[in-house]
């Protein structure tokens, strides 16, 4: 315990000397010139994740029509850590110039201010843009599993509460929304097993470690010929997936999405906003991208600035709700 | 599949293809060597330039870049003893003492031969074993993770030089260090102290650029100073053909530690520096010259760059087959094929079989261009450290600054890596080594989320030690573990006995 506090205060220092050393440059507030000859140079374009992963992917798709649409260049970069959340935090503190944005996801930015006192920012400090792709989660369960149908499995979780593992990539993400959702609904208790990511929860269902698993739709779609998918998540049926039902088809009202959008630093000028806005729905509304989406796995979306807010406000509403319940239940 | 691997023989026979992949297998090289600038970030790069290329051709170039830039890395690690990327730390523990023996371009030439080596044989592996490997890669649960970091914790009694205690003490402060940040499970903030960028954790790479490199540029500079002798490289004759002499007498130490490298590989979140790290320890654990083993041999350098090499073949393993990325950079190799409209899994052999059988060859071939680079490059790179201290010094600092500060574009990691670098130096002074805290960094959070995903499936199950013990790969792990920690122990007990005249 002294060593770990040696080294928290060791941390403490360092991050001060960083800290003040590297804070000169951000700080200010609108910029007032802005408009109309906005974009004059080239946007910054931060991916809140690893490179390769699905933000990754997406933001890659986009460039090319977002640079022909905004006439400037757009650089992609990397900002990975805490979920998502040092990106988020930093994107909050640029200057609101309309130069830099940031990938954002849905809960992620609702889920992280609420559970941690510093994640950096504040979900309402998140300036949307546009929201453009949707993820639905889905129960799944290995090809060879006794439970053909939701109502197998929630018969065998309540002959044996408890016992039932599923894996789900992370602790107050999407997955881990749907499984504790379900256990609510249904009356049931699921042990819920947090991987790291989405690529090690499929790998621990497909290797037979967990016996199902809460996964994005991406990922369900991946693999037809080793999993079955019981239910998705969603209002209406999955169109990559018509053959399998809703939850709520099913008697279990359960909406669970990782939703994915753009967002600027809070007070940028209407203006910019609505410029990048006019881009990023031109591209969720081609055809051609649309039906990529699709085949990946995706439901793309095109829901431009001041809808995709009053979505996060319907949202936050909603998971506050969730999240208050069960963390006092716990 | 026979007409497959005629159009594949015949992608690769296309020069612009072939010229294509020699600038990436170049190019890999250049970031690989470049402290800060890895694999992953050359490959993300990449990606976009690819769109527009013949998906077979992309593939050819990505994989020339994977393969040169995990090489490239024992570049700087040779020579200014700072992994050019996570996956040479072990090639800083012989490289760099041979650097200072004036044996630069031994170690380089023994590293690119047995790169290349290396490279070639987890190539095959991927070639010929792809589907049943993989389903051994998904035997790999949460105990069996568990299990493998505890068996990789016991290299640190290979790596602590002198004292063991000491091997120890870093071990655990650098478990304790790969607590930073949010806990992989649970979600809580540990040691964060409100600073919201300690969230995303300590990266690796900047507490190896710290640890590594820093003190070894400050001890540099007190040479200087105080006896004005300094590391220098001679050019002599003959060396290429010494050193390949030498490595052609030990065929088993390659293919043991290809193999260990393809195997680790293949285990999905477990990459090539775990991978040189084992190699390394059990070249240790086999050679019959142990106490020569740090001070500067080739075997060391051999054991870690044929094993990083050999694990890139094995990281596309689960990636081809799966569509589960086996390290970092596999990772951004999956999102170029996913923009390519093609998915892993079997139909990659079937309906995409020319791509894969072109992308399969070519991967051997990358390997073999890379041999040939690095072979005939050796001499020449090995000049770097005739540069003058003034020159030199400052130079390294400056591409570890950038280094760090590219990685994930955040200040903090700068400060970061100044100030590891400076606890780097103190404790090197009393008499700790920097490999027994890396691995602990390395393998804390594998452990730390394999035991209490282990302890989920136990409570499901109502058993622990059904979880923890009775699992088959788990039992061999746990057998390893107990090997490991014994051997030493008897060794010494004999030793002892020995001489007081017991045979």
């Amino acid at each position: 315990m002294k060593k770990a506090r040696l080294s928290a205060a060791l941390v403490m220092l360092l991050t001060i000397a960083a800290l003040t050393a590297g804070c000169g440059g951000s700080g200010g507030k609108t910029d007032t010139k802005a408009g109309d000859d906005y974009p004059n140079k080239p946007v910054n374009y931060v991916v809140a994740f690893d490179a390769g992963g699905q933000s990754d992917i997406e933001a890659r798709r986009q460039q090319p029509l977002l640079e022909e649409y905004l006439g400037q260049p757009v650089t992609i970069s990397y900002k990975p850590g805490g979920g998502g959340a040092v990106a988020w935090a930093e994107l909050v503190n640029q200057k609101a110039d309309g130069y830099y944005m940031a990938g954002y996801n849905i809960p992620h930015i609702i889920l992280q201010p609420l559970e941690r006192k510093d994640a950096g920012y504040k979900t309402e400090q998140i300036n949307s843009v546009a929201i453009f792709q949707k993820t639905i989660v889905g129960l799944a369960v290995p090809k060879d599993s006794p439970y053909n149908t939701l109502e197998d499995f929630i018969k065998a979780a309540k002959e044996k509460p408890g016992t039932i593992t599923i894996s789900g990539s992370g602790t107050n993400t999407g997955p881990h929304l749907f499984a504790l959702l379900l256990e609510k609904e249904a009356g049931i208790k699921l042990q819920y097993v947090p991987f790291t990511g989405a690529a090690p929860a499929t790998q621990a269902l497909l290797g037979g470690h967990t016996l199902a698993m809460a996964g994005n739709s991406d990922d369900l779609v991946k693999y037809p010929d080793k999993i079955k998918v019981l239910g998705m998540a969603s209002a209406e049926r999955f169109e990559a997936l018509p053959d399998v039902p809703t939850m709520k088809e099913q008697g279990y009202d359960i909406q669970v999405s990782v939703d994915r959008g753009v967002a600027v630093p809070p007070g940028t000028d209407p203006a910019i906003v609505a410029k990048l806005e006019e881009a990023f729905l031109k591209i969720a509304n081609d055809e051609d991208i649309k039906a990529q989406m699709l085949k990946d796995g995706f439901e793309p979306v095109a829901m431009g600035a001041e809808e995709s807010k009053k979505y996060i406000e319907e949202r936050t509403q909603v998971y506050t709700e969730i999240f208050n319940s069960l963390t006092n239940a716990q | 599949m026979a007409e497959n691997i005629v159009i594949a023989l015949g992608n690769l026979i296309n020069p612009i293809s072939l010229l294509m992949m020699t600038l990436g297998v170049a190019g890999g090289i250049i970031v690989g060597a470049l402290p800060g600038l890895t694999a992953t970030m050359a490959l993300a790069l990449l990606v976009p330039f690819t769109f527009t290329m013949d998906a077979s051709v992309s593939l050819m170039v990505l994989g020339g870049v994977y393969v040169g830039s995990i090489y490239g890395g024992c570049i700087a690690a040779i020579l200014v003893n700072t992994p050019g990327t996570p996956s040479s730390i072990a090639t800083t523990f012989d490289g760099y003492p041979l650097t200072k023996k004036g044996m630069a371009e031994h170690a380089l030439v023994a590293a690119a031969v047995s790169s290349g080596i290396g490279g070639v044989i987890g190539a095959l592996v991927l070639l010929f074993l792809s589907p049943p490997l993989a389903d051994a890669a998904l035997k790999f649960g949460p105990p069996e993770y568990f299990w493998l970091s505890i068996f990789g914790l016991t290299i640190i009694a290979t790596l602590s030089t002198g004292s063991m205690l000491k091997g120890l003490m870093g071990g655990t402060l650098g478990l304790l260090l790969s607590t930073v940040g949010i806990s992989p499970i649970g979600g809580d903030m540990r040691f964060t102290m409100g600073f919201y960028q300690l969230q995303a954790g300590l990266q690796l790479i900047v507490v190896l650029i710290g640890f590594f490199c820093i003190p070894e540029v400050l001890v540099m500079i007190e040479k200087k100073i105080r006896d004005k002798s300094i590391t220098s490289y001679k050019p002599q004759k003959g060396v290429a053909r010494g050193v390949i002499l030498e490595l052609v007498k030990k065929p088993f130490l390659l293919i043991r530690s290809s193999l260990i490298g393809a195997f680790v590989g293949i285990v999905p979140g477990a990459g090539g520096n775990i991978a040189s790290l084992m190699a390394y320890n059990e070249a240790v654990r086999f050679s019959k010259e142990k106490e020569k083993f740090g001070t500067g041999i080739i075997d060391g350098v051999a054991a870690s760059e044929s094993s990083n090499n050999a694990e890139v073949g094995g990281s596309l393993v689960p990636l081809l087959t799966l569509g589960i990325p086996g390290a970092a950079p596999a990772a951004v190799m999956l999102g170029a094929l996913t923009i390519q409209g093609i998915r892993p899994g079997p139909e990659l052999y079937t309906t995409y079989g020319d791509i894969t059988y072109t992308f399969l060859f070519s991967f051997i071939l990358a390997n073999v261009i890379m041999l040939i680079l690095g072979f005939y490059g050796s001499r020449h790179v090995a000049r770097v450290i005739n540069l003058p201290i003034s020159l030199l010094a400052p130079l390294v600092v400056f591409l570890t600054v950038i280094g760090s500060y590219a990685l994930r574009n955040n200040m903090l990691d700068v400060g970061m890596m100044v100030f590891f670098g400076f606890i780097g130096y103190v404790t090197k002074k009393a008499g700790f080594t920097p490999g027994p805290i890396v691995l602990g960094l390395i393998l804390g959070p594998i452990a730390e989320n394999g035991l209490v995903q282990s302890m989920f499936l136990g409570q499901a199950l109502g058993s622990m030690f059904q979880v923890f013990f009775t699992r088959p790969i788990s039992l061999v792990l746990i057998l390893f573990c107990a090997i490991s920690i014994a051997l030493p122990i008897v060794s010494a007990i004999r030793n002892r006995k020995g001489g007081t005249g017991v045979a």
